[in-house]
């Protein structure tokens, strides 16, 4: 089993090796570069040279893409181009927000999520499993930022019980970020749950065919000692995946809730690096956000190895 | 038998019916005396199997029960609410199901499934119940039964599991045991020990049994009394001796005559030793580290069959998949029409491919479900011969025929069909290839005993007629025996045995195969019996 889990392991490093070379060669074909942005449009051919020398970007993408990614193997992940700033000073902090927000949410998603999922497959085609099934689907068919402004405009401005604005400080204690990102980690909630939820159902629904399961019932036992003892253990390894994905998820997609909710994240940050062309600091974020995805599926794939009773217990 | 002859279970007038509105179980009455054993014998679709789950007031997905009495001790169990029932369910009557492997569960290990079912009803505390289950594993030999327990369902054999089983279904000391095919899923040398300590287990405990089984012979060892069942309708039911030995119905006659018949050796007559069709030497083959086949040399001619016998994990269906080419060889050579074959199936040509073809042993999965029949068939025809779609549509037709199916079956959906059609398309499939010699890989083993041997006919009269050889792997020494010219016994990767197959079923026999052949059920009452006293005057 161990040898599987390296092996796992080591292509996951393998993947996050391959997706660098994307984010570099995709920020290579990008119309324009820093020294354009920087110089503007009535910049002449010749500063625009010498700036670029000056910079370093006119040495070939090999050497550039190499120097990146040692760099960035070393924990360094260059300057901003705009501002001339640490970029790991300025991302940690917000990474660290990010990450804050995203294990708030999932705090509350992951458990309530195949809590309720086993509660609509114990009681499946009745009234529980039909409400749940439709409540999440709602979630995830409307667009995020109009959760967030229906619950702003319940949870903030009619019953005043949360603020709407969520923007944190390092200098905050714990509970009092606990409350004011309660808002942005409710939304969030909203949209991963459908997804673990039916997954949960689903899978414990499919094993309800096998063998094992009937056996159960002829022992007597009730249908929730059923599911929870002999159907979910074994329905374990998709649940973990669709976990992981959305985890990630709750990382990388939260551009939107960030402006909603004005929370000071790192997807802003690679939105502002973008709009401004500072290319170090958008391959710097893609890098983070790749290496949060990646880094769960792989876990994810670990524990599906882990609770799988034949490999964690060969003959 | 013990005199408590008290009515511990009956069946009154019992109806299970689908959804759809078939009646799966007609009107079934049934009266099972504390310490007596009643077999319920018929074949797949009979309702054996639903009568069992039905005596503990359980229909599978898609059927329920729509009449009748099921009273446990005078008490009709039917009328009880969902906690109820729950709560006669293994306490009152418990279940052994026949595959052992898909009821284990395989996330739990065996002690906590063992355990489950008395602490849950709350009639021993965990520590109570693991010193009942340890006691039953010794009663049941089972090996180290101190650690046994703490073992998971993928790493014990199957028939370690079944006696598992066994000690699962005994857990709350029930009083009736319903015994769904509890062998069936085992070797004949493994079915022995299993009926043997099943039998003790409920003459010990003084128990009341309901044996399910399509095979009479073994049913013949445990049972009192046997019920023959068709199409959810009862035919007969009487005292074993009088059902083996004076049937009263056509239809148990013809089950009792089928299962003599193989006990008898048929007259093959030893094929002319013409030169192989397919031949293999020395070849072995190897999964990981594990060899599966060693050193085995084993040759088809023209219009013979060659059967190749042993238990499961002997390595017989390696050996086919080997020479198909399906598990590259190690070492060895196959030849066909004595040219050497490459091991691997992508290193053989086309009409290499064509002349070798194999019949699977599940008909169910070897056929695409979304294919109609014509397709299947006619798509090896394409394949090989690239004829005309006219061309092709006549020759699914003439095939159907020739495996005894109406030609408008080309446009039905193999899920439409019986096990016996669908095994006879996956036949017509093989010949639509023409080949040389057909793999048979267990082509019965998962049909009925009438359906199999219309099927076993099927394919003497092909070779009769088509002059195809048979490769044909089976663990039934029955089949063997009536139509195999040459037989080959398998042992642990190696061919122990080989040779014309009333010279390998005649003495002197090699001590494996002395062994196997004695296991093989008789059709009479203390077969069981006599082959344990004959065993242990040889051990002692």
């Amino acid at each position: 089993m161990l040898k599987t889990i390296a092996i796992r392991i080591a292509l996951g490093f393998l993947t996050l090796w391959a997706v660098s070379i994307l984010i570099f060669g995709a920020t290579e074909i990008l119309p324009g570069d820093v020294a354009s942005a920087v110089l503007g449009q009535g910049a002449t051919p010749e500063t625009l040279a010498v700036f670029r020398h000056e910079l370093g970007l006119d040495r070939p993408a090999y050497v550039r893409y190499l120097e990146w990614f040692f760099n960035a193997l070393h924990g360094d992940l260059g300057i901003a181009m705009t501002n001339k700033r640490v970029i790991v000073e300025t991302i940690a902090p917000r990474l660290s927000n990010t990450l804050f927000l995203a294990g708030y949410a999932a705090l509350i998603a992951v458990p309530t999520s195949v809590v309720f999922g086993v509660a609509a497959a114990i009681n499946e085609g009745k009234f529980v499993d039909r409400f749940v099934n439709i409540v999440s689907l709602m979630t995830i068919s409307v667009p995020e930022f109009f959760i967030a402004y229906v619950l702003i405009l319940y949870l903030a401005v009619q019953f005043e019980i949360f603020p709407s604005l969520s923007t944190v400080f390092p200098e905050m204690d714990f509970s009092e970020k606990i409350f004011i990102a309660a808002l942005p980690a409710f939304t969030l909630t909203m949209l991963v749950m459908a997804h673990m939820l039916r997954m949960t159902r689903t899978s414990v629904l499919s094993i309800m065919s096998q063998p094992y399961v009937e056996m159960a019932f002829l022992k007597g036992l009730t249908r929730a000692q059923v599911i929870i003892r002999h159907a979910l253990p074994n329905a374990a390894a998709p649940i973990i995946s669709v976990i992981a994905l959305n985890l990630a998820y709750l990382i990388v997609g939260v551009v939107v809730i960030e402006v909603v909710f004005v929370y000071p994240g790192i997807g802003q940050f690679m939105v502002d690096g973008v709009s401004k062309r500072d290319l170090p600091v958008v391959q710097a974020c893609g890098l983070i956000f790749a290496g949060a995805f990646v880094g769960l599926n792989t876990v994810a794939d670990v524990l599906a190895i882990m609770v799988n009773p034949r490999l964690r217990h060969p003959l | 038998m013990i005199a408590t002859n008290k009515t511990i279970l009956k069946l009154t007038d019992l109806r299970v019916e689908a959804l759809s509105g078939t009646v799966l179980v007609d009107n079934v009455s049934l009266e099972l005396k504390r310490g007596e054993v009643v077999g319920l014998i018929g074949e797949s679709g009979a309702g054996k199997s639903t009568i069992g789950l039905a005596s503990m007031v359980y229909a599978r997905a898609g059927c329920r029960i729509t009449g009748g009495k099921v009273e446990i001790d005078g008490e009709d169990i039917r009328l009880l609410d969902a906690d109820g029932r729950r709560d006669r369910r293994g306490q009152r009557i418990a279940y052994i199901a026949q595959s052992a492997a898909a009821s284990f569960n395989p996330a739990h290990r065996l002690m906590d499934q063992v355990i489950e079912m008395p602490v849950s009803h709350g009639l021993m505390t965990i520590s109570e119940a693991k010193a009942w289950a340890l006691e039953l594993f010794r009663a049941l030999d089972l090996p180290n039964p101190d650690t046994f327990g703490d073992r998971y369902p993928h790493q014990v054999s199957g028939g370690q599991l079944q006696r598992a089983m066994a000690a699962m279904a005994m857990s709350c000391r029930p009083d009736i045991l319903v015994l769904d095919e509890p062998t069936t899923a085992l070797d004949v040398t493994t079915q022995i020990e299993v009926l043997t300590l099943l039998k003790k287990l409920i003459r010990d405990y003084n128990m009341a049994a309901l044996y399910i089984t399509h095979d009479l012979a073994v049913v013949a060892q445990v049972s009192d009394r046997i019920m023959v069942l068709r199409h959810g309708k009862m035919v007969e039911l009487g005292e074993t001796a009088q059902i083996l030995q004076a049937p009263k119905m056509d239809y148990t006659r013809a089950l009792v005559a089928e299962r003599k018949a193989a006990d008898k050796l048929a007259v093959v007559s030893a094929s002319n030793q013409a030169q192989p069709v397919i031949e293999a030497h020395n070849v072995v083959g190897i999964y990981g580290t594990f060899t599966a086949v060693k050193d085995v040399s084993i040759s088809v001619a023209r219009g013979e069959t060659v059967a190749v016998v042993g238990e499961s994990g002997s390595g017989k269906s390696s050996l086919a998949r080997l020479i198909v080419g399906l598990l590259p060889r190690r070492a060895g050579e196959v030849k066909l029409h004595g040219e050497m074959l490459s091991a691997d199936l992508k290193g053989r040509t086309r009409d290499e491919l064509r002349k070798v073809q194999l019949i699977y042993q599940q008909p169910d999965v070897a056929l695409n479900p979304r294919q109609t029949v014509g397709e299947i068939i006619g798509r090896p025809i394409e394949f090989y011969f690239n004829r005309s779609p006219e061309n092709v549509k006549a020759r699914v037709n003439k095939l159907l025929r020739l495996v005894g199916l109406p030609e408008d079956y080309a446009g039905r959906l193999s899920t439409a069909l019986s096990g016996g059609q669908k095994q006879r398309v996956c036949i017509a499939r093989a010949l639509a290839a023409e080949p040389d010699v057909i793999i048979c890989d267990e082509p019965t083993s998962a049909l009925d005993q009438l359906v199999a041997e219309d099927i076993l006919k099927l394919l003497k009269s092909l070779q009769d007629n088509l002059g195809v050889g048979y490769l044909f792997i089976t663990h039934d020494l029955g089949i063997v025996r009536r139509i195999a010219h040459r037989t080959a016994v398998m042992l642990k990767g190696e061919i122990i045995a080989q040779g014309p197959t009333a010279k390998i079923f005649s003495p002197p026999f090699h001590p494996y195969t002395e062994q196997l052949l004695s296991s093989v059920p008789e059709m009479r009452t203390d077969w069981l019996d006599d082959v344990l006293a004959k065993r242990v005057l040889k051990s002692a």
